[in-house]
């Protein structure tokens, strides 16, 4: 990391983050002094974004509770009952899907919070143009071909990947659990993330072993290929190094196959607590384009949708938890995001179809917990095409994870971002 | 097939036990499929072309290697000068004309004519028709070696080469007669240099171990018969004035010639002055009275064109029928190419995919498969040009066209017990990724930006529904796969690469509506990007995987 990055960010509290209405901020612990001092220490800050694949539906998300009457009219037959969301400690603005009891835990234990109404100016309806959209951070109707956490590595680690692994920076930059390195790791020339094709491989890898039937010409030769692919990677050594550190983690975690995206939260938790000095993690879970019966006619608060968050809350809680066994939970600051949110009237088929702005959840244990914003503000009687509209541009939250979370220079903030981004008190 | 568990008595065993293939030399006589014409065209083409496989798919198991053997493909156009800069400008060589009938050597000149030797190599490789010729050419280039920076003279190189190829289809004794008098070979294992006075037995010993008879273990030649050998073949030399081979009758050592017991102690009668040539064809006849010679190809031939190991099954069912069918034909070549690729052994289950592909078969197969547009003829500058990258890249993966690293050919077709899998280590592995990453994302340019680029586009439309996720990722893992792909591994690409992550068979539209898009809307450039950009995903993932080393 260049030295200036975190030098010129070591005075506590000279970021005025705007104020939204209706914000909640967690009370600052500890003194300024100490803060700094963290901060100097804190070089080996990670950010984990999970990516949930399809637009998650921000309204039976995070449901409105002081604009409850609205919601319940637009979503007669998906809403979640008044009685059965949860509930907050010290607001009555707002509430959580009773899937999420484990992100009510973390909230109010002031690990958890809340971005309202994330958005962009014109939004796009289209999953992979609105994807890419947030990848690459630019405006809806400009396309790029860099992603926002690529050009931030390659402003920090110039000269990626001729010069790495180098002495200061001997691991991945970022590693991305999936197939394919999201185009928001995508760098001037390089993609910097390094992808962890799935968790099987992943464990192959630590193992040493393949999963080819060698009983065959060419189950012989495959066996010998994987053998070498996996051993040539030039972070292989390094990530089964850190990986053999931790030889125990939280006991929170669903049973492995269960729930996917605990997996690859478990694997990141092994990543960190291991020692790996990789800045950015990427893991992701799909299914949220839920267009229709995303809940039970019967109940609400059961059916497909319910079933994404309660893995969704498992998954942080089990990952938060596994952190802190591991001694690391003060490194680490997590973050969800969606390609959008989705429509505020349900349609007939008992869903939602693609929307506009949502709710974030962003968490840690340095974070400030909260809820930036307000409940989205709903029409008495919504019309199909009714959106919610953007409160927060989704730039700004990355604005602020890189200017005070990363203590990248307000400059390089601006260059990365391409424009100057209001703040937001989440770190 | 019948799979029995048998140790293999072959040196080049692996610690790991393979079942044998007991299908031995007989015509296959089942179902001619798609899956077995890809098997016929990876093997003896570079690459098979969606359009390779439907050729042969669409044509009989008979027709189809009829086709590959006697497609009697005129000889090429010999190599242009394609290059003239500040550091150098051929004097005698116009650009666009060919240097092969130019004696003038200069090192300057020199360089410059190897360069364009490889090029056009190459685009004969890339270019080649429906036929096993240069697949051939590439054969005897590893089994009679000769190393172009040691030869130093490009027009050797040239003739040496074309001469593989005239014969490349041929009589194997014609051949052996050829590349002795051949001039690369004569400089290359001193043949020019073996005279009466200082016989020099470096050509007369590879004739006989590395040649024809071979090491294997019906291969009894001795010391004296080397020296014999070298003896028989005092005389050759090379016309400086003309750089053609000729034989100086006074330089021939005119003695008999005694060999061992394992050549019956046949004696070769010595003749006297230019008479001495004729002894060449004596020592031929009795060498290749030798079974051994016809089971010593047959195994290479074996090695390179089906599996590296050769157990006792497939020496009695395959190799020691093919040689019967060489000695019954003189030597000729076609019918033991005819005889393998139309038996059942070739064709099992069993025998496809297992190959590791050569350096040359992945990235000239990479551009036959994708079709890969590379300049048209000319504008041979940035054709060569490109071509003579490809070279490179061949070369950083270790295979060097025209420079072997020795006189025995590359490791991978010899060298037990690890063969083909040498062709794959900690170097060269990620290497072939960079390059086929580099061909699906960059693609290679000329100094005045002429590129060669895959168009996933154009291969997507290979597929019968590209527009149909599971269609596509199906059927694209069948043009570039030999062997199956795990569904889980379809589904997770899909899910992952063509959806973005997207779940759930009612996801599938969304690709099916950018494909559409794309189609009716070819002016919406963010969906463009989009689509080139996951299928460019798709197809770097799919030639990543260890399956796409597998041919």
């Amino acid at each position: 990391m260049k030295r200036r990055d975190f030098l010129k960010n070591t005075t506590a509290g000279v970021v005025i983050p705007y104020l939204v209405n209706g914000m909640q901020v967690k009370a600052m612990a500890g003194t300024p002094l100490m803060n700094a001092m963290s901060r100097y220490m804190n070089d080996d800050r990670v950010l984990v974004l999970i990516q949930l694949n399809g637009g998650n539906d921000g309204l039976n998300t995070v449901v409105p509770f002081d604009q409850y009457a609205a919601y319940q009219a637009a979503r007669t037959n998906i809403a979640i009952p008044q009685n059965k969301v949860l509930r907050l400690n010290g607001t009555e603005q707002t509430g959580l899907h009773p899937a999420l009891s484990g992100l009510q835990q973390l909230y109010n234990a002031g690990k958890l919070g809340i971005v309202q109404s994330v958005g962009y100016p014109k939004p796009n309806f289209s999953h992979f143009r609105a994807a890419d959209i947030w990848m690459t951070a630019s405006d809806s109707d400009k396309v790029l071909n860099t992603g926002w956490a690529g050009r931030y590595l390659d402003t920090v680690f110039p000269q990626f990947p001729q010069q790495y692994p180098s002495a200061a920076m001997p691991d991945p930059l970022a590693i991305q659990v999936g197939s394919v390195v999201t185009t928001a790791l995508q760098g001037p020339a390089f993609s910097m993330g390094l992808a962890i094709s799935n968790p099987a491989n992943f464990y192959n890898l630590i193992e040493g072993k393949t999963d080819v039937d060698v009983n065959s010409r060419w189950g012989e030769q495959m066996d010998y290929l994987e053998t070498m692919s996996l051993k040539t990677d030039e972070y292989a050594a390094v990530i089964k190094q850190a990986a053999m550190k931790v030889t125990k983690q939280g006991d929170k975690y669903p049973a492995a196959g269960k729930n996917s995206l605990a997996d690859q939260l478990k694997i990141v938790a092994r990543m960190i607590g291991g020692g790996l000095k990789t800045k950015i993690y990427m893991v992701n879970m799909g299914s949220f384009d839920t267009h229709a019966k995303q809940t039970d006619t019967m109940d609400t608060t059961t059916g497909s949708h319910a079933q994404l968050l309660t893995k969704l809350s498992e998954a942080i809680t089990a990952f938060m938890d596994d952190l802190d066994y591991l001694k690391v939970g003060d490194r680490v600051m997590g973050m969800t995001f969606s390609e959008f949110g989705r429509r505020i009237k349900s349609n007939a088929s008992g869903g939602t179809d693609h929307g506009a702005a949502a709710p974030m959840f962003y968490f840690g244990n340095q974070v400030k917990a909260g809820v930036a914003g307000h409940s989205p503000v709903l029409p008495a009687t919504a019309s199909v095409n009714d959106n919610i509209d953007m409160q927060h541009d989704f730039r700004s939250v990355y604005a602020t994870v890189l200017q005070q979370w990363f203590y990248l220079d307000a400059a390089d903030v601006q260059r990365v971002l391409g424009g100057v981004h209001p703040l937001l008190p989440i770190v | 097939m019948v799979i029995a568990e048998k140790r293999m008595h072959d040196p080049g065993n692996n610690s790991k036990p393979v079942p044998a293939i007991n299908a031995g030399i007989k015509r296959f006589k089942g179902k001619w499929t798609p899956a077995m014409a890809q098997h016929l065209a990876k093997r003896t083409l570079f690459g098979a072309s969606p359009d390779d496989i439907r050729f042969f798919a669409g044509m009989s198991l008979q027709k189809s290697v009829h086709q590959l053997l006697n497609a009697n493909e005129a000889m090429p156009e010999p190599p242009l000068h394609y290059l003239n800069d500040e550091r150098f400008t051929d004097p005698d060589v116009p650009l666009g004309s060919t240097w092969v009938n130019q004696l003038t050597y200069t090192g300057m000149n020199n360089s410059r004519r190897e360069n364009s030797f490889r090029a056009w190599w190459v685009g004969l490789m890339i270019n080649q028709e429906r036929s096993l010729r240069e697949k051939m050419v590439l054969f005897w280039h590893n089994h009679f070696v000769t190393e172009m920076r040691s030869l130093g003279n490009a027009l050797y190189g040239y003739r040496y080469n074309s001469l593989l190829r005239t014969h490349a289809l041929g009589n194997f004794k014609v051949l052996v007669a050829a590349i002795t008098r051949d001039t690369a070979m004569l400089r290359y294992l001193n043949g020019q240099s073996n005279t009466k006075k200082a016989p020099d037995e470096n050509y007369g010993r590879e004739l006989q171990e590395l040649f024809t008879i071979g090491k294997g273990p019906g291969s009894h030649y001795t010391e004296d018969d080397v020296k014999a050998a070298a003896r028989v073949l005092t005389g050759y030399a090379i016309d400086t004035k003309t750089l053609t081979s000729n034989f100086i009758g006074n330089r021939h050592d005119d003695t008999d010639k005694q060999f061992s017991a394992f050549y019956n102690s046949t004696v070769i009668k010595g003749r006297k002055g230019n008479d001495g040539i004729l002894e060449l064809n004596d020592m031929l006849d009795m060498i290749f009275a030798q079974e051994e010679v016809s089971r010593f190809i047959c195994r290479k031939l074996y090695r390179f064109f089906v599996y590296h190991v050769i157990d006792t099954i497939t020496e009695q069912n395959v190799i020691e029928p093919l040689a019967k069918t060489f000695r019954k034909n003189d030597y000729d070549i076609k019918p033991v190419l005819q005889q393998l690729f139309e038996s059942k052994h070739f064709y099992d289950a069993g025998n496809r995919g297992g190959m590791i592909k050569s350096p040359v078969d992945f990235t000239l197969g990479l551009c036959r498969e994708f079709k890969v547009a590379f300049p048209p003829p000319q504008d041979y500058v940035n054709q060569y040009g490109l071509q003579q990258q490809l070279y490179q890249q061949a070369s950083n993966l270790q295979q060097t066209l025209g420079d072997p690293p020795n006189v025995a050919g590359w490791p991978a077709y010899y060298q037990a017990p690890q063969y083909d899998k040498l062709w794959v280590n900690s170097d060269t592995l990620p290497k072939r990724s960079q390059f086929s990453d580099r061909m699906m994302l960059f693609g290679f340019n000329t100094k005045d930006k002429t590129k060669i680029l895959v168009d996933p586009v154009a291969f997507a439309k290979q597929t019968s529904d590209p527009g149909n996720p599971d269609v596509l990722i199906n059927e694209s893992v069948h043009l570039l796969y030999m062997v199956e792909l795990p569904q889980k591994d379809k589904d997770y690409i899909k899910t992952n690469i063509l959806l973005s992550g997207l779940q759930g068979m009612a996801s599938d539209h969304y690709w099916t509506q950018a494909w559409q898009t794309m189609l009716t809307k070819p002016a919406d450039a963010a969906n463009l990007k989009n689509v080139t950009g996951k299928l460019k995903n798709l197809y770097k993932y799919l030639m990543n995987l260890p399956q796409y080393q597998l041919m």
